[in-house]
């Protein structure tokens, strides 16, 4: 079962629903960029983190490695060479 | 398989790597753990080496009594729950009738160092050929946070009001020092949650454990150092300091001992079966 | 079964002995032929620990058991025992467990939860006398546990209960096809006499075919995967697993109820026992029928489920019971349940390790007789005063006919 990367692009794909608000990923990210959206609540009636600035964000998968939820799916920038580079 | 390279074009983001996805194993349903717990933590690095190990088809687990009780809901692999502290037993009975199985423990550290102290205790003599997980939060989280016998001293919790006493209530048991003098055991070895290079740690401890008994080793246990921040009274982050603080001064992290043969390599190669080491996997 | 497994089976006889041996009977343990009886029956794996009266069971296992290849753990204690039964037996695996009284007490927890999650499974408590540590006699005093106790919750187990060791052997094989049948544990009750005596017996086993097992754990290898257990948190849905639950008892309590009628044609009066106390009893009843007294045997085979339609029946043309057991009185509660009054029940026991002989049972029986002979013609005496002489208030007739209504109606002892 083939992943594709999220249209329109972001590094990370956030599973809100199981999100549970803890912030673990907050305090892990190294760039400060995930943040819970306190606007609205997920089905599970916490608040999501969301990404606040994802040209920011390296794709380390701190976020991934710390989350008790599996709520991430961490995906690198396309690389911009001009075709000779594939990613496997 | 956890990871797929996507195929050459997708619209709009050609050439995109997959960094990191959950594995299949670990089902796609919202866990009933509270926010912050280091059982999904446990959980989905227990996927991740079970999938690069090529494991789930052979694997048939033990759930505990505790948090982890439904760990079957979680994990998709044949499991069969255990009464509460028996889950070495049971494993012995299926170890000793499928030869050919992976046979896994998961448990807490009141299921295992409380009641089922003897289960273990004798299931390592013998060198049963298992892997047993244990989750240490040094509490008994689901019946409420009551004091375990892994409770730090001077700790309250709903039974120690005041603060563990060493005088009344003894002091705590660091079990897996204890199992590992024993001949019978080829791996014992303490990690932690508390942060992302202690969690790669862990990772690999996990994996070697596995991989002893893919390699015909004897008894293999990985103690996961863990929060409870409802029972505690912590944030999921400040519980992670506390981790990293007065948990890990009681409970030294690191291998006491690995009396199994170097198998190929460390976990970094991924293991004997299974498919390839997934890339930007935490490399301890 | 093979004969190779025949001749197998007492490698201290060697071939030629045992050759004679199949058609011939031998002198063995009680123990040893259970336990053998097991093997030849298809027990994969056999879980103990040691405990008198039964430890020769285990120490057969021990040396069988890896001569034929199979499974043998002597566990570091009951609790370890039963749990690696049901490791076992929730992978498929034929499973047998032996212990003792106190040692059940301590697979009581591991029995609920085979109850509670279906998963197959022989125990045999050769039963010993109790409470607490006790002694190490011969004893029925688990008869409560083995039907009603054990194990937390609502569950029953099939419970056998063999007179002799030839028929403990027999019984053997039935408990792993109800075990496998109906996914239940089942338990087979011995006790010290038959576990330490020594019978000649016929060396027939029989070996129950192996069914295929939809539930059974062995890696979810192209399948869904699968899950042995016994919670369920929400109320609705854990009445619907105790629902099919009790549908299967009745289903079990249906087809499976096992006794054995002797010399009960003609008879007045009837003892009921099981086990070692059946045997006690039919010397009695050979006695006593030597002095006229019309008296047979009812003999619970399953005590559960109990034979309570047969015994109700029964009841109907009777004088009077007497139930005998090696202990206060357990299984007498159910005789009175099915009987329920239509005629005495008397109950005579002892404890503490003690088997009554068979003239104390013929004690009680005649002491049952001449009391309800008495009731009978005071009956008879008052139904003639009633109709002859219709005297309201306090004379001794009306005393008496009140007294001996009540006994006739309530049942009383």
């Amino acid at each position: 079962m083939a992943l594709r990367p999220p249209v329109p692009w972001a590094p990370l794909v956030i599973a809100e629903d199981h999100c549970k608000g803890c912030e673990l990923c907050v305090a892990a990210c190294p760039k400060g960029v995930l943040a819970l959206d306190r606007g609205r609540v997920n089905a599970l009636g916490y608040h999501p983190v969301e990404l606040t600035v994802p040209a920011a964000c390296t794709s380390c998968a701190f976020c991934a490695r710390v989350c008790p939820d599996a709520v991430f799916t961490v995906w690198a920038a396309p690389r911009k060479a001009s075709g000779e580079e594939r990613s496997r | 398989m956890t990871l797929h390279s996507p195929g050459p074009a997708s619209s709009g983001a050609s050439g995109a790597r997959l960094i990191y996805h959950k594995p299949d194993v670990l089902l796609d349903r919202s866990t009933h753990y509270c926010p912050g717990c280091g059982h999904g933590v446990v959980h989905r690095l227990l996927a991740e080496v079970m999938t690069e190990l090529g494991l789930p088809p052979h694997t048939i687990a033990v759930a505990p009594v505790g948090c982890a009780v439904f760990a079957y809901d979680y994990l998709n692999v044949d499991f069969v729950e255990a009464p509460h502290g028996r889950a070495p037993a049971v494993a012995t009975g299926i170890r000793r009738v499928r030869p050919e199985a992976f046979v896994l423990t998961y448990q807490g550290d009141g299921d295992l160092a409380a009641i089922g102290t003897a289960e273990i205790v004798h299931a390592a003599a013998r060198g049963e050929r298992i892997t047993a997980i244990f989750v240490n939060n040094g509490i008994y989280g689901m019946t409420g946070g009551q004091m375990a016998p892994t409770t730090l001293l001077g700790q309250r919790t709903t039974s120690s009001p005041n603060g563990r006493d060493a005088a009344l209530m003894g002091f705590p048991i660091r079990i897996t020092e204890m199992l590992a003098q024993l001949p019978g055991v080829t791996y014992a070895a303490r990690g932690s949650v508390a942060d992302v290079p202690a969690i790669g740690k862990l990772k690999a401890m996990i994996k070697r454990a596995c991989q002893v008994q893919i390699d015909g080793g004897g008894f293999a246990i990985v103690e996961a150092l863990s929060n409870c921040p409802v029972g505690w009274g912590m944030t999921p982050q400040q519980s992670l300091e506390h981790l990293k603080g007065p948990v890990v001064e009681t409970y030294p992290l690191g291998v006491m001992v690995d009396r199994g043969t170097a198998s190929a390599a460390g976990p970094a190669s991924g293991g004997s079966t299974g498919p390839s080491s997934t890339p930007g996997q935490p490399e301890p | 079964m093979t004969r190779e497994k025949e001749i197998r089976m007492a490698p201290q006889f060697g071939d030629a002995q045992a050759e004679a041996n199949r058609r011939a009977r031998v002198l063995m343990k009680g123990n040893e032929a259970m336990a053998e009886a097991a093997i030849q029956a298809g027990c994969d794996a056999y879980f103990g620990y040691p405990i008198t009266p039964q430890a020769e069971l285990l120490e057969w296992m021990a040396r069988r058991m890896p001569e034929l290849g199979r499974v043998f753990v002597q566990a570091e204690s009951e609790l370890g025992a039963i749990n690696m039964a049901l490791g076992a037996a929730a992978t498929g695996a034929r499973v047998m467990v032996s212990s003792s009284s106190p040692g059940i007490s301590l697979m009581a927890e591991g029995m609920s939860y085979m109850a509670g999650s279906g998963t197959p499974m022989v125990l045999v408590n050769v039963m010993r006398a109790g409470p607490g540590l006790g002694g190490i006699g011969p004893s029925q005093s688990d008869y409560f546990q083995a039907t009603k106790g054990h194990g937390h919750g609502d569950y029953r187990v099939p419970v056998l209960a063999p007179a002799s060791i030839g028929e403990a052997m027999e019984l053997m094989a039935t408990a792993f096809e109800l075990a496998e049948r109906y996914r239940t544990p089942v338990m087979l009750v011995a006790d010290g006499i038959l576990g330490q005596a020594m019978e000649p017996v016929e060396l027939r086993f029989r070996t129950p075919e192996r069914r295929a097992f939809d539930w059974a754990l062995t890696g979810a290898s192209g399948r869904p995967a699968r899950i042995i257990k016994s919670i369920d948190l929400q109320p609705e849905i854990l009445e619907k697993r105790n629902l099919a639950l009790q549908h299967k008892y009745r289903e079990i309590a249906r087809r499976e109820v096992r006794w054995e009628s002797w010399r009960l044609e003609d008879a007045e009066f009837a003892i009921v026992a099981y086990g070692t106390a059946a045997r006690v009893a039919r010397s009695a009843i050979a006695r006593a029928r030597e002095r006229g007294i019309k008296v047979g045997l009812f003999r619970p085979i399953t005590l559960w489920p109990f034979p309570e339609r047969e015994l109700a029946r029964l009841s109907r043309h009777l004088h009077g019971i007497l139930t005998v057991e090696l202990s206060s009185g357990q299984m007498v509660e159910d005789v009175r349940l099915a009987v329920e009054g239509r005629c005495p029940v008397a109950f005579h026991g002892r404890m503490g390790g003690m088997v009554p002989t068979p003239d104390e049972v013929l004690g009680a029986l005649k002491a049952l007789s001449a009391k309800a002979t008495r009731t009978r013609e005071s009956e008879h005496h008052v139904q003639m005063v009633g109709r002859g002489a219709p005297t309201p208030g306090h004379n001794e007739s009306d005393v008496g006919a009140g007294v001996h209504a009540g006994a006739r109606h309530g049942g009383r002892r």
